[in-house]
């Protein structure tokens, strides 16, 4: 096999590329290591030094 | 302002915030929605009633159609998106809009120009005919400058943040700001026939041509409209209902998913077409999966009232965010319906396609960008509330009922028209005739007339409201109980 017969069998398989991509934003998003991280983004509206904030 | 060294996390220190500029951009968006949505009103009834097309050309439909669009979308959602995102940026970054203030008062002015020679050309003919992308070389070129220092404005702001991570809001506004200039470029690649002429060509031709035009103009609804608009949601929204988003996790999902499946949706506009049909079934197949991105930020929006729904009853500012979410939900619901090849056969180039839209711009943009507003003008001009929530109120009910009949008006009026085109009789003639279906439109498009006057009285009266709000006034009125403080002032003393 060469590099371009390589090339093109991964190119037709994309949308299995592309659901790992989405499967790892996912997997990124939701592991439960990361929940209290992303919680605390969630309250950088609240940190702009107004409003009592 | 008090450079404090980049330590990160820091206490409440003061940051002398870029406030001017988006004060600018407040009134800006103010004055050119009346003017927009005026604008609407005026063809709305020149296509009930011909009679009011002047001999004069410079007024006629098909000149102002384009004026009408371009205010709302560029001129009354641009200046709104500028003001929120240069507002927003520069509190999650805690600084100042990179550049300084006569770098933001150039994009202010930019912008404005902008604005003005793109309309001034469109009443007087000056046209590249591409739908939302009307203007022509010696204008595109000019916003491209607007656009870039924009553009450095923005990301110059986030590097030099004080705030480790990147809130989910900017993520939006930066993609809406990239795309955008892409877009742009891509679509408008035009040569000019002379140096000092108007006129130029667009170096795509035929189907290519019709493909690039609907990349660009669908990822204007996905990037401008809607990515931007979902970055002011996500400031916005926890802001005036003082609670952090619901899952701040799901708006990572949100975000990645959003603006991957958007850029593929645009060949749904052109089912049955000389566009391949492997292209046709791309798009509608994204335009379907992009239902559930929507549908997952819609969630993440309405559910940050989980556990304090009594706001609604008591704040008409916050009515009008989560309403404007309710709306984004229907239509990107609506969306992908309309974007399947045999709906689309019934929907596309009836006025199906008219009322999709405006439950999208009317319901979904112009009500989040009012609650912005509402949200905005109290703390920008230093006040301790806005003069009248009950005003703020009326507001929200005669612009909602002026949606409502606007887009059922179009949904019946769309579906007829539809149906009476692909009528046969029985010997397989055509049953009508098209000046028939125009005939039978005239009682909708009185109806949608009207939707469209209550639509701008109801941003006369926010008009006002503010108006009296920036000068310092408070209307004596009974306060709703339990409602909570619009605003307590003292930004950046």
């Amino acid at each position: 096999m060469d590099l371009e017969s390589i090339w093109q069998a991964a190119q037709s398989l994309w949308v299995v590329w592309l659901m790992i991509l989405f499967l790892g934003v996912v997997f990124w998003a939701f592991r439960p290591k990361n929940r209290k991280r992303f919680e605390d983004y969630g309250k950088i509206p609240f940190r702009d030094g107004e409003n009592g904030g | 302002m008090a450079q404090a060294a980049p330590g990160i996390s820091g206490g409440a220190e003061a940051v002398a915030y870029n406030d001017e500029v988006v004060r600018k951009f407040v009134i800006a968006a103010t004055f050119w929605g009346v003017v927009g949505f005026l604008v609407g009103v005026i063809i709305a009834l020149q296509l009930a009633y011909p009679v009011l097309n002047p001999p004069l050309e410079w007024f006629t439909f098909g000149r102002l159609r384009p004026v009408h669009t371009s205010a709302v979308i560029f001129a009354f959602g641009g200046n709104i998106l500028f003001a929120t995102s240069f507002y927003s940026v520069q509190r999650t970054c805690r600084t100042t809009l990179f550049g300084g203030p006569g770098v933001a008062n150039f994009i202010f002015w930019g912008y404005q120009a902008f604005i003005v020679l793109a309309a001034s050309g469109y009443v007087l003919g000056v046209t590249q005919s591409k739908e939302y992308a009307e203007p022509e070389w010696y204008v595109d070129l000019w916003l491209t400058v607007v656009w870039v220092v924009y553009l450095v404005v923005f990301a110059g702001t986030l590097m030099k943040r004080r705030e480790p991570h990147i809130y989910v809001s900017n993520w939006f506004f930066l993609s809406f700001i990239v795309t955008i200039a892409m877009l742009h470029l891509g679509n408008n690649a035009a040569v000019p026939v002379s140096f000092l002429g108007t006129k130029s060509y667009v170096v795509w031709a035929g189907v290519q041509d019709a493909m690039t035009q609907w990349w660009y103009a669908h990822n204007a609804v996905g990037f401008f409209l809607t990515a931007g608009f979902l970055g002011l949601m996500y400031y916005f929204i926890p802001k005036q209902a003082e609670r952090p988003i619901y899952s701040y996790r799901l708006s990572v999902v949100h975000f990645w998913t959003l603006i991957f499946l958007y850029i593929w949706a645009g060949p749904h506009h052109l089912h049955y077409t000389a566009l391949p049909d492997w292209a046709q079934t791309l798009g509608m197949t994204f335009s379907v999966m992009l239902w559930m991105p929507s549908w997952g930020g819609m969630i993440n929006g309405i559910m940050t009232l989980s556990g304090a729904w009594h706001k609604l009853r008591t704040d008409p500012v916050l009515r009008f965010m989560v309403a404007s979410v309710g709306f984004y939900g229907m239509s990107t619901f609506e969306g992908p319906v309309m974007s399947i090849k045999a709906v689309n056969s019934l929907s596309h180039y009836t006025d199906w396609t008219i009322g999709h839209v405006h439950s999208g711009a009317l319901g979904w943009v112009a009500l989040i960008s009012f609650g912005a507003l509402y949200f905005l003008v109290p703390r920008l001009w230093n006040r301790e509330r806005l003069y009248s929530l009950k005003l703020v109120s009326y507001h929200f009910w005669i612009s909602t009922v002026g949606i409502v009949l606007y887009i059922a008006a179009m949904w019946i009026s769309g579906i007829m028209q539809g149906l009476m085109w692909r009528s046969y009789d029985e010997l397989g003639f055509l049953q009508y005739s098209f000046i028939e279906t125009v005939e039978a439109m005239f009682p909708y498009y009185l109806i949608r007339s009207l939707g469209g006057i209550l639509f701008l009285l109801g941003s006369l009266i926010m008009v006002y409201n503010l108006w009296k709000t920036a000068k310092g006034e408070l209307r004596d009125e009974a306060v709703v109980t339990d409602a909570p403080r619009v605003a307590t002032a003292a930004a950046g003393e």
